[in-house]
């Protein structure tokens, strides 16, 4: 299968097979107008299966949404043609409005306008704790 | 400016700070009488409570200020929708220190945001208390004589009992503690708390559902209430209020210096003839609850004698 390389844009590569529709979800990628495209289970001799999203356009990128996703996802910046950035990501410290807490009794079920705000509280378990009533965030599903 | 939402957010040398201040206004209470003169703490109570405010109402006038303030939802704007950052936002024009208190956890941070005046968490939900714990620490000191190598047992609602992991966690941070914590497996201790405070500082607790065998060991007792209004089902509740009833057959074994404390108000969990047991402690509580909560609005306000 062909999909056209992209002059000026961004190549999110090494997604975990089955986590590219979670990301064009958490993303935006929906509301953008240029040309994206989600390729699924491409083969890869590091992971054995993987994911590929290109983005024909040069978006800013909400990395603290990738890194929670998934730290080991590499972003190539694209332009005129040629490779000009590899962006690493890492796990951030804190999650401002990218889940929300899922507790009832947590003010931020209830005050207006207020930011879910998350913080990395176990970077080995990956846990994120609500700033607000430190309740831990369940795990992404696909 | 200075907040205090969580006990966490007093390292332990201005805890004991607070409890040498608390000491001297027990000792001189005549010399407190007006560091606080033309200082107003606004008490915003969106819940009720009859102690909490009390006492911090209580304070601030042995200190020489005033209060103003509202002791219940019903009786703000928050009543026809106005949100916690603006009622607190607007309050803190006219007082110097708020204390609040709130339903949803959380709420005091969300209003630390906006607020002009230090914020004192008097309690959000089943989240944090921190005042109630520098109670308990003050009590501790002044029964034993010293914060270091005891045995404590905390019975009770041990999940949704704020008190019990805002004083774990306080007590956590000095030397030999053992800690022992007695409920039925439905209100057991959060996986969270012993994750990230008790195991990650290598300290040892034992979990049972028997006070009795455990009793013997006890330096403290920490009673709780098993609190109805946490509770979604009132059959749980039903259920399990009446797992833990301290009365006199059950002190028989224990040491003769044991503490029996409780944050108060309790239902049935202890019996009222125990209350004449010099081991009884929770009174003695409420008494110290007023004194370190003078020695915080100080510290917050930047005040002393």
């Amino acid at each position: 299968m062909i999909v056209d390389q992209i002059e000026n844009g961004i190549v999110l590569d090494h997604i975990k097979a089955g986590y590219s529709m979670l990301i064009y979800n958490y993303l935006g990628l929906n509301d953008l107008d240029c040309t994206v495209a989600i390729i699924k289970n491409v083969k890869s001799s590091k992971m054995g299966k993987k994911d590929i999203i290109k983005i024909d356009s040069l978006i800013d990128i909400n990395f603290d949404i990738l890194g929670y996703i998934d730290a080991n996802i590499t972003v190539n910046v694209i332009r005129d043609g040629k490779l000009v950035k590899k962006q690493k990501l890492e796990l951030p410290e804190t999650l401002i409005n990218v889940i929300k807490c899922k507790n009832p009794r947590c003010i931020t079920s209830t005050e207006q306008e207020l930011d879910q705000r998350f913080i990395l509280t176990d970077k080995n378990e990956k846990t994120y704790r609500c700033a607000f009533c430190e309740t831990a965030s369940d795990s992404l599903k696909i | 400016m200075r907040h205090v939402l969580d006990i966490t957010d007093l390292s332990v040398s201005e805890i004991e700070e607070l409890i040498n201040v608390a000491q001297d206004i027990i000792a001189n209470p005549d010399d407190y009488r007006e560091v606080c003169k033309h200082k107003k703490l606004a008490t915003l109570f969106f819940e009720p409570s009859t102690r909490t405010r009390l006492s911090f109402e209580a304070a601030m006038l042995d200190l020489g200020g005033n209060v103003l303030g509202f002791s219940s939802a019903n009786s703000s704007s928050s009543a026809k929708g106005e949100s916690v950052a603006d009622t607190v936002q607007t309050v803190s024009y006219y007082a110097d220190i708020i204390a609040m208190r709130h339903p949803k956890e959380g709420a005091p941070l969300a209003a630390s945001y906006v607020s002009n005046a230090p914020i004192i968490n008097a309690g959000d939900g089943g989240h944090c208390h921190p005042t109630q714990t520098l109670t308990d620490l003050l009590t501790i000191y002044r029964e034993k004589g010293h914060l270091s190598n005891m045995t404590i047992g905390f019975c009770g609602d041990l999940k949704f009992g704020r008190t019990v992991h805002s004083l774990v966690s306080a007590l956590s941070r000095y030397e030999g503690f053992k800690f022992v914590f007695i409920s039925p497996s439905e209100l057991m201790m959060p996986s969270y708390v012993k994750a990230n405070v008790l195991d990650k500082n290598g300290l040892s607790y034992i979990e049972t559902e028997s006070l009795t065998d455990v009793m013997p060991e006890l330096d403290i007792l920490y009673m709780t209430r098993v609190q109805g209004e946490r509770f979604f089902n009132e059959e749980d509740y039903i259920r399990l209020r009446d797992k833990y009833i301290l009365s006199p057959d059950k002190l028989i074994n224990a040491k003769e210096d044991l503490a029996i404390l409780h944050p108060l108000p309790r239902v049935n969990e202890i019996a009222r003839s125990i209350d004449k047991d010099p081991r009884a402690c929770y009174f003695k509580q409420v008494q110290n609850g007023k004194f370190i909560r003078m020695a915080l609005i100080m510290k917050l306000l930047g005040l002393s004698k």
